[in-house]
């Protein structure tokens, strides 16, 4: 981060903190990423790009904790799961239109995120991972046994519809821009939170939590709200995936999904802008070219996860990052 | 003849099945709590060396027809020494770092693990009897007691209070409870503590090995075995306090027949009671219900 020299202001401590300006390679980046993702569906299958899209917003989205709270949360799938169970319920059973069903989604998965952040953000290191996991597991027994989430058999057939009653997305290239939309938007919400006098104060709480109450912060209430944002949209994330493949499942919610989003964050980069993006389309080529060897991608993807702990602990953006001396 | 309108052959019945996966809790969590309290970090691999001890006496039996009673220790053994290389060469690297790398690498060397044995095996039980002597039952009259079943939460119970007073009691275990609180200092005293967290890692992992070979005759031997259950050890151990000893031991049981007895009474519940509780004690002491401090 660069620090440019400012005459001493004498403003409460609050105000004190600048937003940074965007720097250049970090615009850059985002251009490219953009133009990319803007070209990809005619080089590249749509569906494949559609389903790493949504896990790039669940990445960013889990990211924020992780990456700027020093939060681990081993419990994401909770909200990716049952938001997907809330917008194919509202799609297929009262019949919403798309943007409604992924809102009543992204609702849904703030709500739960509201209830399980207030339960578990007092604790840190350690017991959060082990108390968001059992409270992840505890959303995924719900889901099989209630009656509205069809158990085994998931919700299935969830119409895709119109979106504001033009746009037909039943057209995949139509579905896909849409989706890159929604990504987009949550991508820059993310980007937004961290890059504020919000950000900051979540910084300073990692850093140094005891600093940062003594300034007067009070860090549960912050870390509460990163957690929600945290949540609502991995929800978005969860919500858009179940329109786009029309079914919302026991896999989303399932806590090896948990452990898939830990996994696309570390390679791509903790606490880096792009890193979970990058992480999850990683991960998504690497399961759609490994889903014939059965469980040999559980396998690499163990190996991936040792691998990246003992010698690779920024990723791969991390360490592109280092390369070229600037943040990405 | 019913007790609060359940026939009391069912309620004795779960009863027993809570105290079998009491015991199962009881020696798994008693296993995290260990390492957990010299090493900080949560095992996440716990489940899968817990899978391997079964697979260990299943080998024996087969390649070497070497029976249960023998594989009561070599499982164990096998199993540690597996743990001891896996903190020698992995988790040693790691102490320097914040302590949640060593919960991302355990959950690595779990999916490893749990992997190459289903590739091999399948995700179908591969069949192991109880040993002769331990077969049958006793009738009690108001219900069937199976004596291998009698037999693990016997000697469940011995293994976790034998690991209580050796921790508790024993010069050996003051050494460790030193070294939990300030290892710097206890090394300074001429003591030689990487030492004693690799043996102590390896100790956890043999007691989830052990748990294993016990839990093969039950459960049959199953590479998913331990995939879905330490998560709830996980809720069991957050309950109890991480760290603590005799906490582990008595959630762990206490929590097996709250889990059985939520079977008779209201079954849709039986999965998720032991994370409500959790939820519920959180609200109550967020450093679980022996912990000392969160």
């Amino acid at each position: 981060m660069s620090v440019t020299a400012k005459p001493a202001i004498a403003a409460p401590a609050r105000d004190a903190i600048e937003t940074p300006a965007v720097p250049t390679h970090q615009l850059a980046a985002f251009t490219v990423m953009l133009v990319v993702l803007v070209a990809a569906p005619f080089f590249v299958y749509p569906v494949f790009l559609m389903k790493a899209l949504c896990f790039a917003l669940f990445a960013c989205a889990f990211n924020l904790l992780i990456g700027y709270v020093g939060l681990l949360s081993f419990g994401h799938a909770a909200f990716l799961g049952s938001a997907g169970y809330a917008s194919a319920y509202a799609a297929k059973v009262w019949g919403f239109p798309p943007e409604l069903a992924i809102l009543s989604g992204t609702l849904a998965a703030g709500a739960l995120g509201t209830i399980i952040g207030a339960l578990t953000i007092r604790s840190r290191g350690i017991y959060f991972a082990n108390i968001t996991l059992a409270f992840a597991q505890m959303i995924f027994f719900f889901s099989l046994q209630a009656k509205f989430t069809g158990g085994e058999d998931g919700i299935q057939a969830v119409p895709r519809g119109t979106l504001l009653g033009v746009l037909d997305l039943r057209q995949t290239y139509t579905m896909y821009f849409v989706v890159l939309a929604v990504f987009l938007i949550g991508f820059l919400i993310v980007y937004r939170s961290i890059h504020s006098p919000f950000g900051q104060v979540l910084k300073a709480i990692r850093e140094n939590e005891p600093r940062a109450t003594s300034l007067g912060y009070q860090p549960e209430h912050y870390k509460l709200i990163a957690f929600v944002i945290s949540a609502t949209l991995s929800g978005t994330a969860g919500a858009t995936k179940a329109i786009v493949f029309q079914l919302a499942s026991l896999t989303d919610v399932h806590w090896t999904m948990s452990g898939e989003v830990v996994l696309m964050t570390l390679l791509g980069g903790m606490g880096t802008v792009f890193g979970p993006v990058v992480g999850a389309f990683l991960v998504i080529s690497l399961e759609h070219y490994l889903a014939q060897l059965g469980s040999w991608l559980t396998i690499v993807q163990g190996l991936i996860f040792v691998v990246c702990v003992l010698t690779f602990r920024r990723g791969v953006i991390g360490e592109l990052g280092r390369l070229l001396k600037k943040p990405l | 003849m019913t007790i609060f309108g359940v026939p009391a052959q069912a309620l004795f019945g779960q009863l027993l099945i809570g105290l079998i996966n009491g015991a199962f809790y009881a020696m798994l969590s008693l296993g995290l709590s260990v390492i957990f309290g010299l090493l900080n970090i949560i095992n996440f691999a716990h489940g899968a060396q817990y899978m391997m001890g079964a697979f260990v006496a299943y080998f024996a039996l087969q390649w070497a027809g070497l029976g249960y009673w023998p594989s009561l220790l070599i499982a164990p053994v096998v199993v540690g020494l597996f743990g001891v290389l896996l903190e020698r060469t992995m988790l040693k690297r790691l102490y320097h770092l914040d302590h949640l790398y060593g919960l991302l690498l355990t959950f690595g060397v779990a999916l490893v693990v749990q992997g190459l044995f289903r590739n091999e095996f399948g995700s179908s039980g591969l069949p192991y009897a109880a040993p002769p002597q331990l077969t049958g039952g006793y009738n009690l009259g108001f219900m069937f007691l199976p004596t291998y079943r009698a037999w693990v939460v016997v000697f469940s119970l011995v293994i976790c209070l034998g690991t209580w007073y050796v921790i508790e009691r024993t010069k050996l275990g003051a050494y460790l409870r030193a070294a939990t609180e300030n290892p710097t200092l206890v090394q300074a005293f001429g003591i030689d503590v990487p030492r004693m967290i690799t043996l102590t890692y390896g100790f956890g992992v043999a007691l989830a090995a052990l748990a294993g070979v016990l839990a093969a005759p039950i459960y049959q031997v199953n590479p998913l075995m331990g995939a879905d259950l330490i998560i709830v050890v996980f809720a069991v151990v957050v309950i109890g306090g991480l760290g603590s000893i005799m906490g582990s031991i008595v959630t762990g049981f206490g929590l097996g027949v709250v889990e059985g007895f939520t079977k008779v009474f209201y079954p849709e519940a039986s999965n998720t009671v032991i994370f409500v509780i959790m939820a519920l004690v959180l609200l109550v002491r967020p450093s679980g219900l022996f912990g000392r401090t969160a």
